[in-house]
């Protein structure tokens, strides 16, 4: 017990924890029962969090639209979430009777549980992380198209019109912009050597972030997993004013609620992968003699990105899918394919010099600079296209008509 | 190395435990009144007309196949990726072909409009 610092407050706990439970059990029973708690731990943060999202982007959201928000349950609201889930608990949940019952009954817990395991190789400090998997990244893509699935699943097997048009816009819009994202995740991969989650946060650690290193990946990284996410302006799953709520509209009570968890857990998700993949995860200042603030930082970092997901939520209008499929077909697949070999090119033949970061950044911003000119010159192109289309096809057609 | 997979494991158990004791809470506090106008297919109030399990617009069908391409690209291109730092300026090259093979099933996708939405 003497070992207790509260400049590594998890690290104490850790120990002391250790100690009663090896005072009384074999090693190996030590080991799992800590598994077990991890496991625990690593469900519970999320919904945990969750908690706190709900009503910080609901009031976020308030003042970006020029209300109050949440404001009646408790001081300034804050217990809103309280009653929303005693609602929610209470409410019928209604099986309609033509669906395809093992599908839609599989589909709200996939939706949930398939975030819930990217937690286990979320780093909050360099020693808090579920699993340290040398696959991270590959494992964190492959669990997350659990979530793609289950969306699918729901849209498909609800026997419902709109919500099959949902499952439809699944396949075009969260298959295709996992192309993207994984893509762009290549490259922090590619920059620390590693797959492991803390070994990415560790090399940004030793030199720079990768938001100086890679800021376009960072870019197409975060635009890809905000489409992943499905919300405005990539709402199209669930377009209230076209397809009424999509996948999720023949779901009632918690199943429905189920979903609204899977969506809201996987957007701050997406948010700390981004923190930790480009802006350092835990790292910070003086994180090695004060290990507390490693899991502070995470979380600021995590806060700040997800801060911006809401702004973006709040001020795009929703875009059209072909808008939608250009913008990923057409624009972010060739863009992340082009950033690849730029990188993989330029990472090589600079090596480890000095020039290194500044060498980085200024192929990102030329590569930056063409894309908008490339894309400046396309339009252009296309819209003086239509204007003499316009002109060789005078009146007549009107007349003809 | 197998024992990482342990916690992954028991995690999965929790996971799918959570959404399970919420649904179960769920169906035991609420009220359960089914009738045949409620477990209907909800259509906004219109009677939903013929089979939903319909063919739909092919084009949904045609992104998956493109994606589909890319999918297997991006699964190799990990094992590269991850061991980037020790490869030679060779391999990258082979790497960079690699991926140029793949971009010009895109840009034949492109010239055959299979990315244009009609």
């Amino acid at each position: 017990m003497d070992s207790f610092h509260i400049a590594d407050l998890f690290g104490s706990i850790a120990q002391i924890w250790n100690e009663w439970l090896g005072g009384f059990l074999a090693t190996e029973w030590v080991n799992i029962v800590n598994k077990a708690v991890g496991a625990l731990l690593v469900t519970a943060v999320p919904v945990v969090i969750v908690v706190f999202t709900i009503l910080g982007e609901r009031k976020i959201i308030g003042r970006f639209q020029d209300r109050l928000g949440p404001n009646r349950v408790g001081p300034f609201g804050i217990f809103q979430t309280i009653p929303d889930v005693v609602k929610l608990l209470t409410k019928e949940i209604i099986t309609p009777a033509h669906v395809d019952k093992l599908l839609y009954n599989i589909a709200p817990l996939l939706s949930v549980s398939s975030v819930i395991l990217i937690w286990a190789v979320m780093p909050f400090a360099k020693n808090i992380i579920g699993v340290d998997l040398d696959v991270g990244a590959l494992y964190f893509v492959a669990v997350s198209s659990f979530g793609t699935l289950a969306i699918l699943l729901a849209g498909w097997s609800s026997n419902n019109k709109y919500a099959l048009v949902a499952a439809f816009r699944v396949v075009a819009q969260l298959v295709s912009y996992e192309v993207p994202m994984v893509l762009a995740l290549l490259v922090p991969v590619m920059l620390a050597g590693t797959l492991k989650m803390n070994g990415i946060v560790e090399a940004q650690a030793g030199e720079v972030w990768y938001v100086v290193l890679a800021p376009v990946s960072m870019l197409i990284f975060f635009i890809s997993s905000t489409a992943e996410v499905g919300r405005s302006p990539f709402d199209l799953l669930e377009a209230d004013s076209e397809i009424v709520a999509g996948y999720n509209i023949e779901y009632s009570g918690m199943k429905f609620a189920m979903f609204f968890l899977g969506e809201w857990i996987h957007a701050f998700t997406i948010c700390g992968l981004t923190a930790t993949l480009f802006l350092g995860g835990w790292h910070g200042p003086f994180v090695d003699q004060v290990p507390l603030l490693g899991p502070i930082y995470f979380l600021i970092k995590m806060f700040v990105v997800y801060f911006i997901h809401i702004w973006i939520r709040t001020t795009m209008p929703r875009i059209r899918i072909d808008h939608l499929l250009d913008l990923n077909w057409k624009f972010l697949v060739p863009l992340s394919l082009v950033n690849l070999i730029v990188m993989m090119f330029v990472i090589k033949l600079v090596g480890d010099s000095v020039a290194k970061t500044s060498v980085l950044l200024i192929s990102n911003v030329l590569m930056f600079v063409g894309t908008f000119m490339i894309l400046g010159e396309v339009g252009r192109q296309a819209r003086q296209r239509e204007e003499s289309m316009r002109q060789a096809e005078p009146v007549t057609a009107g007349v003809q008509g | 190395m197998l024992s990482d997979y342990e916690l992954i494991g028991i995690l999965a158990i929790f996971a799918l435990a959570l959404p399970i004791l919420a649904i179960v809470g769920g169906s035991i506090l609420g009220p359960r009144k089914p009738n045949r106008i409620k477990t209907d297919v909800y259509e906004c109030g219109m009677e939903s007309y013929g089979p939903t399990w319909v063919q739909f617009k092919v084009q949904y069908y045609i992104f998956a196949l493109v994606f589909l391409v890319f999918d297997i690209e991006m699964v190799l291109l990990f094992p590269f990726a991850a061991a980037f730092k020790i490869l030679p300026l060779y391999a990258v090259i082979e790497a960079a072909i690699f991926i140029l093979i793949l971009a010009a099933a895109l840009v034949y996708a492109w010239k055959k409009q299979a990315l244009e939405w009609f």
